[in-house]
């Protein structure tokens, strides 16, 4: 009994359980579901799958965690900033007002750059107005929420950019000799950096302090304004990453699609992972958790046969169970009712 | 008492800053579109046609935010109902009324839900309501995935509904081109919307339960303690929100007698800027739904520029009222700052 309660007690069981759960029904519904086969020098597998496509949200949800750790608020603009700099970089190495090209008029390098800085410029605008001026993280942010698909059409000239140029497409498929898809790369790349950056300098903690209590974490001489903003911007950043994925992914910048919902999958995450959405301590491994689960269950219900936009349907409702489980009310509920029984337990002995 | 007017005025300057904007951007317009009738009545009146949802939408979340709150579920919700009006009626042939009075009542059920999980289990509104409208969208593509429009044949009584003319006094017109005098004229969303207005603005102002929404949003433990019942008030405040929503809706769906998944998005942003450009403070305890209705009219005012230039992409309607969302957060937090200084 003790050893059970000590393995519910660890931090990473809910997340883990969680994920745990949905490969379960997967495993039930189509007993396939781990078959792993190689197909054309590449892998395929319902399992790759999750792994290769889970990438935008476990990249999404590594800057979320951090903005909801310091501000106890949410970026809810990411799906849209992932879509403006996914335009941003296609006109860059398009053109403007090119519809389809095969050439790119400059560097790759450099416009994916380009576009992964816009996302990191749109988290300073966010961070600006919610560290300077002390606005609520969410009307902050949702002022990029609506405007930056907007700006994003503007860049494309209200049409879909494609880049038909074969170096454009590895970031999201393969590339060309590697039969793991690159995105799972990239998702190791960004959290090994975040990860490091958390660990080994005192970031961290400051971020933990910020949110459990900025007015003490000023007092003791942390910057907390400054650290609020920066992990806007390394939202921003986390976003545009994401957002040259999803581009790439498709060879094209479709601004009213990419990104599309991916604010809702990000916080859902951050939630499942274990984390408070009132801010102060974070755990990161169990944000990227969360992440592929929720990876794991849009899997599911699409092989299910249910559309992507019925998805947000299910998603809302674990939202609010999750968000009810961990709200004060429910908590202190429980509590008295497990007071209640070791008293009637004592009574009776 | 001599506090009281200082909050008043910084106030009053924030709605005077928005009406004085409202008439430039419309003065601006009148001249630079003089060719293509901007400056017509009738120019003023659609305005007021194509927004009567809004109005409404507006008006709820006016006093969503009054309480500190917000409420993020409000385009969904409007796509949800025009979805079920348009399924109701033009699908499955259902009578008009019924089917109205369904969304109305889905509107307090949806608005129930997101009140109680807001006032009662303190979940941040922003949270729950982001859900409400993951789950209002979705649920449109669940009921049906196509665009569903309401014709004539369909629906006859929702369709005179849409199209009946309410005409203003003729010297209000103007002379055509042919020489035919065109007379102003309104539809009945427009009446519906404006008793919104006036029955909301005389709640917020005479009655209990609005003032308790001002006295909440002012300090919400000083509230509680003189004795307010805070999470019940916090509870209608989202059920008159979703059904404020619901009934604007129904005046957009007789706007565009149509259901689809795409409609009404955005919505949730207009009807925020909207607030907050009449002067709703964010952090709740101050505002007035007659300066929702001057942003409202902003707004819609953004919209017809933007169409009247014909060559701008609609993108553009957008950025300008997110811009102008920015721009007045910005100023709110500024005259906040000014405010506790001089305390």
């Amino acid at each position: 009994m003790k050893n059970i309660q000590k393995i519910t007690r660890m931090k990473l069981f809910f997340p883990l359980f969680c994920l745990l759960l949905v490969l379960l029904i997967n495993v039930v519904k189509d007993p396939g579901f781990f078959q792993i086969s190689v197909k054309n020098g590449v892998l395929y597998g319902r399992l790759i799958d999750v792994l290769n496509r889970g990438s935008e949200v476990a990249i999404l949800a590594v800057g979320q965690t951090l903005v909801v750790a310091v501000s106890a608020g949410t970026d809810i603009s990411v799906g849209s900033v992932m879509s403006l700099s996914a335009c941003f970089t296609t006109m860059l190495l398009a053109g403007y007002g090119v519809n389809t090209t095969t050439t790119i008029v400059m560097p790759m390098a450099l416009g994916l750059l380009a576009g992964i800085l816009m996302g990191g410029l749109c988290g300073a605008f966010n961070g600006a107005l919610v560290s300077k001026l002390r606005i609520q993280p969410m009307v902050a942010t949702l002022i990029l929420f609506t405007a930056a698909r907007a700006i994003g059409l503007l860049l494309c000239n209200n049409q879909i950019t494609y880049i038909r140029y074969e170096p454009y497409k590895y970031l999201g498929n393969f590339i060309p000799g590697c039969p793991i898809p690159t995105p799972i790369f990239v998702t190791i790349v960004v959290i090994v950096i975040i990860m490091l950056v958390l660990k080994k300098s005192a970031l961290g903690t400051f971020i933990q302090s910020v949110g459990i209590n900025s007015r003490a974490a000023r007092l003791l001489g942390i910057n907390s304004d400054f650290l609020c903003f920066l992990c806007y911007v390394i939202c921003g950043l986390c976003a545009g990453v994401a957002g040259m994925i999803a581009s790439s992914r498709i060879y094209c910048a479709d601004s009213n699609n990419i990104g599309l919902n991916y604010e809702m999958d990000a916080i859902l995450a951050v939630a499942l992972g274990g984390n408070s959405l009132a801010g102060g301590r974070f755990n990161m491994a169990g944000s990227i958790i969360g992440a592929y689960t929720i990876q794991a269950i849009t899997t599911t219900l699409l092989a299910m046969g249910v559309s992507t936009d019925q998805a947000p349907v299910v998603k809302a409702i674990i939202v609010i169970l999750i968000v009810v489980v961990q709200s004060p009310v429910f908590k202190s509920w429980v509590e008295t009712k497990k007071n209640r029984r070791r008293a009637e337990i004592k009574e009776a002995v | 008492m001599k506090k009281k007017k200082v909050g008043l005025a910084g106030n009053n300057v924030l709605l005077l800053i928005t009406v004085l904007l409202f008439i430039g951007m419309y003065v601006i317009g009148c001249i630079i579109y003089a060719n293509k009738g901007f400056g017509h009545f009738q120019t003023f009146l659609n305005i007021l046609i194509t927004n009567a949802g809004l109005i409404c939408v507006a008006c709820g979340m006016t006093c969503v935010m009054l309480t500190g709150g917000i409420d993020i579920s409000v385009g969904s919700l409007i796509a949800m109902d025009c979805m079920i009006l348009a399924v109701a009626m033009g699908r499955q042939g259902l009578p008009c009324i019924p089917t109205v009075m369904l969304v109305l009542v889905i509107g307090i059920v949806f608005g129930l839900v997101q009140g109680y999980l807001v006032g009662y289990l303190g979940i941040q509104p922003f949270i729950v309501t982001m859900a409400g409208m993951f789950f209002g969208r979705g649920m449109t593509a669940v009921i049906c995935t196509d665009q569903v429009s309401i014709t004539q044949q369909e629906n006859a009584m929702f369709y005179s509904w849409a199209n009946a003319k309410i005409t203003l006094p003729a010297f209000l017109g103007y002379t055509n081109n042919k020489g035919k005098t065109m007379v102003p004229f309104i539809r009945p969303t427009v009446l519906i919307a404006l008793v919104v207005v006036v029955a909301i603005w005389f709640m917020l102002k005479y009655t209990k339960f609005g003032r308790s929404l001002y006295a909440i949003g002012g300090n919400e433990q000083t509230a509680r303690m003189l004795g307010l019942n805070v999470r019940r008030t916090k509870l209608l405040a989202y059920v008159l929100s979703s059904f404020l929503c619901s009934i604007g809706g129904v005046l957009y769906c007789l706007n565009t007698m149509a259901g689809s998944v795409q409609q009404a998005k955005g919505f949730e942003m207009d009807a925020i800027a909207s607030s907050v450009i009449g002067g709703t403070l964010l952090t709740g305890g101050v505002g007035n739904v007659l300066g929702s209705l001057v942003g409202v009219l902003i707004n819609g005012t953004i919209t017809t520029l933007v169409n009247s230039n014909g060559k701008l992409l609609s993108s553009w309607a957008n950025i300008a009222t997110a811009a102008l969302l920015c721009f007045f957060i910005i100023l709110q937090s500024i005259f906040a700052k000014l405010k506790d200084g001089r305390k």
